[in-house]
């Protein structure tokens, strides 16, 4: 690299961000100073239109082929610059920034040391670039198809509004039917509206739709690749009943192993084939192979013997099929909170206290009482009912430290609806706080406070005792400042949201980083709602906290957004700066191969070399780092580079030790 | 054709440089008809005035070996520039201040009064020590070259000009010097300045063991720990420590070859200032690359743990021209 340095340097006040701790007018003067500096000026506002207009101009009229930007971050603007040095004609790849924000201003009080240091960071940033060589960004092609995990409300959403826009969807779903949670709701706050009435529609357009592939009893086992490109081994589970079933019946009725129910959450019996929920999507029948007589070894053959379509198969064998995907989303929902860990609360020992999900099937016209609501115990329908919010939520030195958002509405709505089957009978709610942050939730509350009397105690309950056939409510008042004692036929704990088995196993295999309690992280909280750490791959739903419906359905159609933008192209950039071997002094040792995180380095036995796959290298510099001959250097990050910046930023040390 | 004067200067040296010389065998004669040796203190009776004698630049081709230790190490490299046309670094403490550059550790004193006092097997009274200058009773002087506080590579003290690596260099890389050498005296050419004649790769290149796609490794084992080395298979997936990834090829792999990691004479290839870093960098980025995720530092630390003397391991023969015994004189100097 001979050509002459001619070095712009831009410097941004930020507002008074910068300019409050780093004296600006000090350090153009030392900058000034360096040899290969041809031009410096500084801004309030860099990335600001003028900001950028000045760095373009300068470019063309001082004739610059290099340019530092001391600002923020690289996150923050190193986009905005390269484009602004882009269309000024001068390769991207020739900017680098200096951070005199984040970590000189921000984290620094003395103006004069702040200073220094701003110079020495802004030196070391000129002796990068100088270095740098222009680069072209890799272009690579994008599978313009998306993979949906998860088949609740959220991976539906997404799946259709993809497919909507014109691309192909695979849904893939661990359960025999879509639906999820939502498909076991009876009611939807705050407007009532029955749950399947409204998601049932959704089912039967996943189903339909030309661009959709739906795949149940289906699991994702490892997933390769990257953005544009993953590449997904999917294991299919036989379902032992193929599509010829037309949901007759006649197995049920001869099958006989009965089991408990998991649509019903165990309150009712089912077969060991069975359909989940009659509008189960898709609609054939399905054989629990753990709990089935006809399944290697075949003892009883009953339901074969019967169906008239010959749709029983114990012989069928789980798949394994491959798939490249473009993008992905994970929807892999929540599960409620073990409530058995609550030990004063005596659920699953005292029979008439039951969790969230169980009354919503007992209020369920498709419930295992018809949406009559009986006790677990004799069956009969309870006078009083105590409804308990914050079962396991926002109690950090035991169980959940956070709020998990829809309890408190849903135990609304279990106290409303059951008011509404019985004018006469007594719902408590005991609670923490009542939180009704929703459009029309705190109206709803009102109406069940106010107008169907649902009477409701700011209190925790302290425990829950079998009292003859009642239930011993101990509990405190915080309001009036005093305990309470009371009887009910019926305790409903709302239990809080947790993530689900598929979203942890889902995220240990993308490596998608998780909070303290396994729900997926945003790559942003605020900004980036529906992204993850990883390009390419999105969050949608319950997956990364709890949400209600509405929220679980925009996020979701978001994610969906999101992934478009990738499926929409035919090519997609990446970025240049990756690995790079050097193949006269690689002595093919093979260290960088397993160092790799993303596979992206391989031995090719017929050249005797060892290369690297361009479109999967994340420029991560793991291989570079760990190669013990020095042969992998990154692109614009070499040794001499980083050395040079290095050395600039420990200029006059030496002295001053 | 006249022969090359050619004089081989020794420094802090165990001499077996100079063994490796005559380890050529028959190609010795070679030798013979190419050079006239003017200075070769190990294989003539040569003293110190028959360097001076000559002229500078004198010398058609000077050869020093051994570390820069001594004041006389100093001398003798500064005499040699100035008579040599051109000056061969040879062998690992000509090169990277070898095994002498080890005692570059910040011990001080305390080193020398180990080595003259405390080791078990030292029997020493009066507790004598090497001193620079002793007056005899006569009235006369002995004095001994001054210790430098480091040991270094020839190139720490005068310009270069080739570089031959190896502890010792192998008769390979001595038939390679040969043949430049027999270049140089038919057609007058050398080749770049600053060559190191040896390979450019690594060892891993001449070892031919197989090595695994994926190599991790789970444990340190010394070579006498294990029952049987697979003497067919890459040594580091068996737990045994080995430069050679980070080595410079050259030497034929001898070292492998015989079941012994490599211990890294030839230092490390060109793209690398730091050869045991480099290695240490490799080594731990390979420990348990599957399981490392679920493991604690306590137990990684248990695996590392059990390299013995990793100083002596890792730099054996580079610390001298190491980054690292910078960082340690500079703490010394403080």
């Amino acid at each position: 690299m001979s050509e002459e340095k001619r070095i712009g340097v831009f410097i941004c006040r930020c507002g008074r961000n910068i300019a409050h701790t780093v004296d600006i007018d000090k350090a153009i003067e030392e900058i000034k100073k360096k040899h290969d500096v041809a031009f410096i000026e500084e801004n309030m506002y860099m990335c600001s239109d003028p900001g950028q207009n000045l760095l373009k101009e300068a470019i063309h009229s001082k004739d610059l082929n290099r340019v530092v930007v001391a600002a923020c971050s690289r996150d923050m603007h190193e986009p905005t610059f390269m484009s602004a040095t882009k269309e000024a004609d001068l390769n991207p790849y020739l900017l680098e920034m200096a951070n005199i924000r984040e970590q000189v201003s921000w984290v620094h009080e003395n103006k004069e040391d702040a200073t220094n240091k701003a110079v020495k960071i802004i030196e070391s940033a000129i002796e990068r670039v100088k270095m740098n060589t222009p680069l072209t960004a890799l272009e690579i092609p994008v599978t313009q198809k998306a993979l949906v995990i998860g088949g609740g409300i959220a991976g539906i959403q997404s799946a259709l509004d993809i497919a909507d826009s014109g691309y192909d969807v695979t849904l893939i779903e661990k359960a025999s039917s879509i639906g999820g949670h939502m498909s076991q709701l009876a009611e939807t706050f705050p407007t009532l509206d029955c749950s399947q009435c409204i998601l049932t529609p959704k089912m039967v357009a996943v189903s339909h739709h030309p661009k959709i592939e739906l795949l149940t009893c289906a699991e994702v086992e490892v997933v390769d690749g990257f953005v544009g490109n993953f590449k997904v081994r999917i294991r299919k589970n036989p379902r032992y009943v193929t599509e010829m079933c037309n949901m007759c019946n006649d197995c049920v009725e001869v099958c006989p192993v009965v089991v408990h129910d998991e649509y019903n959450m165990g309150l009712s019996p089912r077969k060991a084939i069975y359909i989940a929920f009659p509008q189960a999507v898709p609609a054939y029948y399905v054989i629990d192979p753990k709990t089935c007589l006809g399944i290697d070894p075949l003892i009883c053959s009953k339901c074969a013997e019967v169906c008239e379509q010959d749709a029983v198969d114990f012989d069928m064998r789980g798949e394994i099929m491959e798939d490249t995907f473009g993008a992905i989303i994970v929807a892999t929902g929540y599960e409620p909170y073990p409530i058995e860990s609550i030990g004063e609360y005596g659920y699953g020992l005292i029979p008439d206290v039951i969790s969230g999900l169980e009354f919503e099937r007992l209020l369920s016209a498709n419930g295992p009482t018809a949406g009559v609501i009986r006790r677990p115990s004799d069956g009969k329908e309870p006078e009083t009912v105590v409804f308990i919010h914050c079962t396991g939520s926002r109690d950090p030195a035991k169980h959940l430290p956070y709020c998990s958002k829809i309890c408190c509405m849903y135990a609304t709505k279990h106290a409303l609806q059951f008011k509404h089957l019985n004018h006469n009978a007594t719902a408590i709610n005991f609670y923490i706080d009542v939180r009704t942050a929703g459009k029309d939730y705190e109206e709803f509350y009102k109406r069940a406070a106010e107008e169907e009397r649902v009477i409701y105690i700011r209190g925790k309950v302290s425990e829950l005792l079998q009292d003859g056939n009642r239930i011993l409510i101990r509990g405190v008042n915080t309001i009036a400042g005093e305990g309470v004692e009371l009887h009910a036929d019926m305790v409903v704990l709302a239990n809080g949201l947790i993530p689900s088995e598929g979203t942890k196993e889902i995220s240990s295999i993308l490596k998608l980083s998780c909070d303290s309690i396994g729900f997926i992280k945003e790559a942003h909280p605020k900004l980036k709602p529906v992204e993850t750490a990883i390009s390419g791959v999105f969050v949608a739903g319950t997956a990364s906290g709890p949400k209600d419906i509405p929220e679980t359905v925009s996020n979701a159609s978001a994610a969906a957004a999101k992934a478009i933008t990738i499926l929409s192209h035919k090519t997609l950039e990446r970025p240049p700066q990756i690995a790079e071997i050097e193949q006269t002094t690689c002595g093919k040792c093979h260290t960088c191969i397993h160092v790799c995180p993303y596979g992206a380095i391989y031995y090719d036995s017929t050249s005797n070399k060892v290369l690297i796959r361009e479109a999967l290298c994340e420029g991560c510099g793991s291989c570079a780092a760990a190669c013990p001959s020095g042969s992998i250097e990154l692109k614009n990050s070499t040794y001499r580079s980083i050395s040079a910046s290095i050395k600039a930023l420990l200029k006059g040390e030496e002295m001053a030790q | 054709m006249a022969k090359l004067k050619t004089a081989i200067v020794l420094g802090a040296t165990c001499a077996g440089c100079d063994v490796a010389i005559l380890d050529l065998n028959e190609k010795i004669f070679e030798v013979d008809d190419l050079c006239e040796f003017v200075f070769w203190p190990t294989a003539m009776d040569f003293k110190i005035d028959d360097l001076l004698a000559l002229e500078d630049g004198e010398v058609d081709i000077g050869i020093y070996h051994g570390a820069i230790r001594t004041s006389e190490d100093l001398e003798m490299a500064e005499i040699l520039r100035k008579k040599a046309k051109v000056v061969v670094a040879f062998g690992a403490c000509a090169n990277f201040g070898g095994i002498p550059s080890l005692d570059n550790l910040p011990y001080d004193q305390s080193l020398f009064d180990l080595v003259y006092e405390q080791v078990p097997s030292m029997d020493n009274p009066q507790g004598t020590v090497p001193l620079e200058i002793i007056e005899l009773k006569s009235g006369d002087e002995l004095t001994l070259p001054k210790m430098l506080k480091d040991a270094g590579a020839l190139n720490s003290v005068i310009d270069v000009d080739y570089y031959v690596p190896g502890c010792p260099p192998m008769v390979p890389l001595i038939e390679k010097v040969v043949d430049v050498l027999k270049k140089f005296s038919e057609t007058g050419t050398l080749p770049p300045k600053g060559t190191v004649i040896a390979g450019e790769g690594t060892l891993c290149e001449e070892c031919g063991r197989e090595k695994p796609e994926q190599i991790s490794y789970h444990a340190f084992f010394s070579p006498q720990e294990t029952k049987k080395i697979d003497p067919d298979k890459c040594l580091i997936p068996q737990g045994i420590i080995c430069m050679g990834p980070a080595t410079r090829s050259g030497c034929g792999a001898l070292c492998t070859k015989m079941n012994v990691g490599c211990r890294g004479c030839m230092g490390p290839t060109v793209k690398v200032k730091d050869h045991g870093l480099k290695m240490i960098s490799a080594l731990t980025s390979l420990l348990e690359v599957d399981t490392e995720e679920g493991m604690t530092e306590e137990q990684l630390e248990k695996i590392v743990q059990r390299i013995p003397d990793p100083l002596g391991t890792f730099y054996r023969f580079t610390y001298g021209s190491s980054l690292i015994s910078k960082l340690h004189s500079d703490k010394e100097d403080k």
